[in-house]
């Protein structure tokens, strides 16, 4: 029964992905887009049941359903394993991934091709489960790989846009890096362990190992070979790059997939392998490190975006960032408590933002938005409440996860803390920049698009009210005092993270953060609403505004030392070296086949006499034969 | 029953194709190569059993050639995969006309009769015809029935013909050298011959010539681009889908075995080759203008892959080579035939003439991204699971051979995703498009169902193959 529920749980997104391939084109979009969304929340209502049973009883649900893939010395099967961890990440997943799915079914509905979306956003909802039910590493790579085609798939939704397609080939092939490192990781774990499961991997590294120097430098390896991994799906240092291209793509898909769920994925897995990390200190040390580099780049390029998606994405950058800091100094629990607040309310910025896209006809540059706080009520509270949350405001979710993060920072490394610190109060400052040339002050956009100005329907506003709700009491999950996000974690975690108890120190630093916080809003204030101020033209940016405003060029750096070496390097081999090789390699084999001296003639002949030379040597070889058999036989 | 039963059907096949006259001759040569697939399957299921489906018989008393066909799991999987491919490319092709249509599909079944001959031959000379034999069709069948300018045509493929007749003759002359020790051309007699270390090296770089050019292993690989984008497609998939994996199949059926203490000690060259050809071939298809010679470059980047898998001489290495073989087989199958229904419809093959095609065909668009998909390897097609396995055995040898050899899995995902981009995406092409028909799809959906059931289930083939290998690799390290 609990295997039946487990696989309805896994393949009820698979077959409205089936469905709406097949059929999608046949039915009308409504039904479409409800067997999407009908299918993705039957995985959130048996999600629910498991979590309500593994409440109870505390024992995780596992399951091998049938071999795999089987090498010499170990043999993987497709397993499902329901856990603490994998629960929690179904919760959110399915909970966040039928909302959007109900949100779509709006937004999308005038596009030709909206069963596809629906097919597409299935598909990812089925592979993502199955990145977080995977009882083994490969099963979740199956999940990796996976999300990252629907990714693909998504971003290069609008297809007759070139440049979309290279952001969704871009998204690929940079996944692609990182997922090389997670496969020399997986070889080198496979080899140590002779196991990719995680419960004979977690016995392995718990009890078997041996702190010898060569095994620490396997582990170290094998440790830093999966980050890599994890920078590529989470978006870190450097491997960001294609995240925030990748808001090409539908807003939903941004939301879902682009900010609370797939870009998780590296946290997850992180999470998921904390026995390995917790033994290779020198891995975490970089983690920590690269978490807050990128939190702190991320939010300084955000603070000068004037398209309403690239602030969110670097936003999610940067919040990604601080994540990684919080697994780096070994806080699990915290950093999926961020997980799951941001989660919230970036889905609900993102839909937010959708919402005001959406409202004006695709308009995306703020410099054309302004005072749209009337016209849209609703998107603009609950935009606000969520720019709160992640603002880091008293009492909002995300004051609660980020404060953590703040403190163990704090704790550990008072550098780390100070760039973290710093990275938010950036972000307290762009979410309200954002805010404000949004929704205060004059409308700057056509009079054409003011006339249409309009709510969005219930089936945009409704997701939007709900995600802002928990906006607002997600941090309950994990309030000081209760911890219940940490005492539920527990049994997943080797060693224990101690809960804050709350001492001067904490709320001291409490204040501190808050203070950020404010100091980032009136900055804010202060030049958008105060002094009115309107983003420049972008050929009126100069200086070091230029720089930040074009990421620092970070991509014409990548283009430029791997891209074109590697085009070039291409053009070079394809004109010159194919075809000289050709020559050189021919002219010798002909030599050697002792034709050389007829070769040019024969390059010129027929077959008849390419057939007499080899009837010839064939002759001579078996005359030969003849000669030197012994007689006896 | 025994598996020459299957050459048999094949040549009769072939026969009755070519007097089968023009119009029946497609369909003949159908129905006999599906026989073929019915009869193999037939005989697996006995081989599966326990049954003794080899055949040993003389044929040639001085000098002693036997008529000695083996039939263990590795032969039978090749076989399969033979006759699996060749009635797929034989109805790929009913959307084409060719002129002397008889003869064009009697030289395929002989083809494939000759290349199924090379896969069960257990006798050195008798491989050694059929392996030659197999090489007179794929010639006429580029030469004759071929794209382009019929003298540019003709210059790569006699190049092609003669270079690898000439790869060939040396397998020749190490066949000759060993028959005068072992006084025998029996593969069993062959694999005890105590060779001295320099017999061995010899014997196995005279193997060598003759399987790096067919594989192909850089830099012996000049020949097979031009001639993959002159010849027909059928004759393209015959080449790439089976004809490679002779090489590849001889190399652990033959060479390794025979010559193992060489292998041994040429390792990290072997495999260095073998990687730098996935490197180079995945660099070089980064920039090619026609779309056969971009999937011809793939082809050498996806085979090199499986050479550094054979040359690792290990269980892993042999088995993950042999599902690779396998999948590549069906994957580049499907995509020549892509390239091919693309060609019917625009008559070109240039990737700037393309573009827009995706939102005119939504089938056609979602096979091709599903061949694509495969051919990078995304877990879940059985060429993940040869890819995964053969880049595991790299890194149990040394782990930058699979840091090296896993740069595929990045290079290969940019050259297919970048075309399938051009040749695919953007705006809608001004010239119709139209979708594919149902025979075109029926080759599609075989060839992916059968690449997405193996890619969840792969146990069956490596099952199938794992005891031979296993019997091989007993004598690789005795």
């Amino acid at each position: 029964m609990e295997t039946n529920l487990a696989l309805v749980l896994l393949l009820s997104p698979f077959v409205g992905f089936l469905f709406n391939i097949f059929f999608g084109k046949k039915v009308s979009r409504n039904v479409s887009g409800a067997i999407g969304t009908i299918t993705v929340v039957v995985s959130f209502l048996l999600s629910i049941c498991f979590f309500a049973q593994l409440n109870q009883n505390g024992k995780p649900f596992e399951i091998s359903l049938f071999d795999w893939i089987q090498v010499s010395n170990f043999k993987l099967d497709f397993g499902i394993l329901l856990d603490q961890l994998s629960l929690l990440w179904l919760l959110f997943v399915t909970g966040i991934g039928s909302l959007i799915h109900l949100y779509s079914i709006s937004y999308m509905h005038d596009d030709e091709n909206m069963h596809k979306f629906f097919a597409y956003l299935n598909l990812f909802v089925f592979f993502m489960i199955t990145l977080v039910v995977g009882s083994n590493l490969l099963v979740m790579f199956i999940g990796w790989e996976g999300v990252g085609l629907c990714s693909y798939l998504l971003i290069g939704f609008w297809y007759k846009n070139q440049p979309y397609n290279d952001a969704a080939k871009k998204a690929f092939i940079m996944n692609r890096i990182g997922d090389l490192g997670f496969l020399i990781g997986i070889f080198i774990l496979a080899s140590m362990c002779g196991s990719l499961d995680f419960t004979t991997m977690k016995t392995h590294f718990l009890s078997i190992y041996i702190n010898t120097p060569q095994n620490v430098f396997l582990t170290s390896l094998a440790a830093f070979c999966l980050f890599i991994g994890a920078c590529g799906k989470s978006a870190q240092l450097p491997l960001y790059t294609w995240l925030p291209d990748a808001m090409a793509g539908p807003t939903p898909v941004s939301a879902l997939i682009h900010a609370a769920t797939m870009v998780t994925a590296g946290i997850f897995m992180v999470t998921r392998m904390n026995f390995l990390f917790e033994i290779t200190p020198e891995v975490q040390n970089i983690i920590a490190i690269v978490g807050a580099a990128t939190a702190l780049v991320a939010a300084s390029i955000g603070l000068l975006q004037n398209d309403i998606k690239k602030v969110l994405a670097y936003s999610t950058v940067s919040q990604l960032g601080l994540m990684f800091l919080a697994l780096g100094l070994g806080a699990y629990t915290v950093a999926v408590f961020h997980v799951i607040t941001h989660a919230f309310f970036k889905a609900c910025l993102f839909l937010g933002s959708g919402s005001v896209i959406h409202g004006l006809h695709g308009e995306q540059d703020m410099r054309k938005m302004g005072g749209l706080r009337k016209a849209m009520p609703i998107t603009f509270w609950t935009m606000m409440i969520s720019t709160l949350a992640i603002a880091g405001i008293f009492p909002f979710a995300g004051f609660w996860s980020k404060d953590e993060i703040l403190m163990v920072a704090f704790e550990h490394n008072k550098v780390l803390w100070v760039v973290a610190s710093i990275a938010s109060i950036m972000t307290a400052f762009y979410m309200f920049r954002l805010m404000y040339l949004t929704f205060f002050k004059e409308f700057r956009g056509t009079e054409e698009q003011k006339h249409h100005l309009h709510e969005s329907p219930s089936l945009i506003t409704i997701p939007l009210v709900i995600l802002a709700v928990l906006a607002v009491i997600g941090g309950a999950i994990n309030l000081p005092g209760s911890m219940w996000l940490n005492h539920f974690l527990e049994p997943i975690l080797t060693t224990k993270h101690e809960a804050h108890h709350l001492g001067q120190q904490e709320f001291m630093l409490m204040g501190i953060a808050l203070a950020g916080a404010i100091v980032g809003i009136i900055w804010a204030n202060a030049k958008y609403i105060k002094g009115g101020f309107v983003p420049k033209q972008d050929s009126e940016i100069v200086g070091f505004n230029k720089t930040i405003y074009n990421k620092y060029y970070v991509d014409e750096f990548y283009t430029f030392i791997i891209v074109k070496p590697i085009n070039g390097l291409a053009n070079f081999f394809r004109t010159t070296l194919e075809p000289a090789l050709g020559k050189v390699v021919f002219s010798f084999g002909t030599l050697a086949n002792g034709i050389g001296t007829q070769g040019k003639k024969l390059q010129n002949g027929n077959l008849g006499r390419y057939l007499f030379v080899f009837v010839i040597a064939v002759c001579a070889i078996i005359t030969y034969l003849f000669i030197t058999t012994p007689v006896a036989q | 029953m025994d598996v020459t039963t299957i050459l048999l059907l094949l040549l009769v096949g072939a026969i009755a194709t070519f007097f089968a006259g023009d119009k029946l001759a497609s369909k003949v040569a159908l129905v006999f190569s599906l026989g073929a697939l019915g009869l193999s399957l037939y005989l697996l299921n006995l081989l599966n059993q326990g049954t003794n489906i080899s055949f040993t018989g003389s044929w040639i008393a001085n000098p002693k050639v036997a008529l000695a066909f083996k039939a263990d799991g590795l032969s039978m999987a090749m076989v399969l995969l033979t006759t699996a491919l060749t009635p797929l490319i034989v109805f790929s092709s009913f959307g084409n006309n060719f002129t002397n249509a008889k003869n064009f599909y009697a030289l395929v079944l002989f083809m494939s009769f000759a290349m199924v001959g090379t896969f069960l031959a257990a006798d050195g000379l008798l491989y050694y015809i059929f392996w030659e034999l197999a090489l007179i069709p794929i010639y006429f069948i580029a030469l004759i029935w071929g794209n382009d300018d019929a003298e540019e045509r003709k210059k790569a493929v006699v190049k092609f013909f003669i270079y690898t007749l000439g790869g060939s003759l040396f397998m020749l002359i190490a066949f000759a050298y060993l028959y005068s020790k072992a006084g025998s051309f029996l593969l069993e007699d062959l694999y005890q011959l105590d060779l001295t270390a320099t017999e061995e090296g010899w014997i196995f770089f005279a193997f060598f010539l003759a399987y790096a050019i067919k594989i192909p292993i850089i830099p012996f690989h000049t020949w097979q681009a031009k001639v993959y984008q002159k010849a027909p497609t059928v004759g393209t998939m015959l080449l790439s889908g089976i004809m490679l994996k002779m090489g590849l199949y001889s190399v652990i059926r033959w060479q390794l075995p025979i010559a193992p203490n060489a292998a041994k000690a040429h390792m990290p060259i072997l495999i260095g080759l073998s990687i730098a050809g996935v490197i180079y071939g995945s660099i070089v298809a980064l920039r090619q203008k026609d779309l056969k010679k971009l999937l011809a470059y793939s082809s050498l980047a996806h085979v090199g892959l499986i050479a550094a898998g054979c040359y690792t001489l290990t269980l892993d290495g042999l088995s993950g080579a042999v599902s690779q073989m396998i999948a590549h087989g069906f994957v580049i199958v499907g995509l020549f035939f892509a390239a091919e229904v693309i060609f019917r419809r625009y008559e070109t093959r240039t990737i700037a003439d393309l573009g827009g095609i995706r939102s005119q065909t939504p089938k056609f668009t979602s096979m091709f991204m599903i061949l694509v998909l495969a051919s990078v390897a995304l877990p879940g097609t059985f060429n993940f699971v040869g890819e995964f396995t053969v880049l595991y055995s790299l890194s149990q040898v040394n782990i930058w051979f699979a840091v090296l050899g896993g740069t595929t899995i990045i290079l290969g995902a940019y050259y297919m995703l970048k075309m399938f981009q051009d040749v695919m995406l953007g705006e809608t092409n001004t010239k119709v498009f139209a979708d594919v028909t149902t025979n075109e799809a029926i080759t599609f959906v075989a060839i992916i169902a059968f690449l997405l059931f193996f890619g969840l289930y792969p146990k069956p083939i490596v099952d199938l193959v794992t005891p031979s290998l296993n019997e091989i690799l007993e004598v690789i390290n005795k």
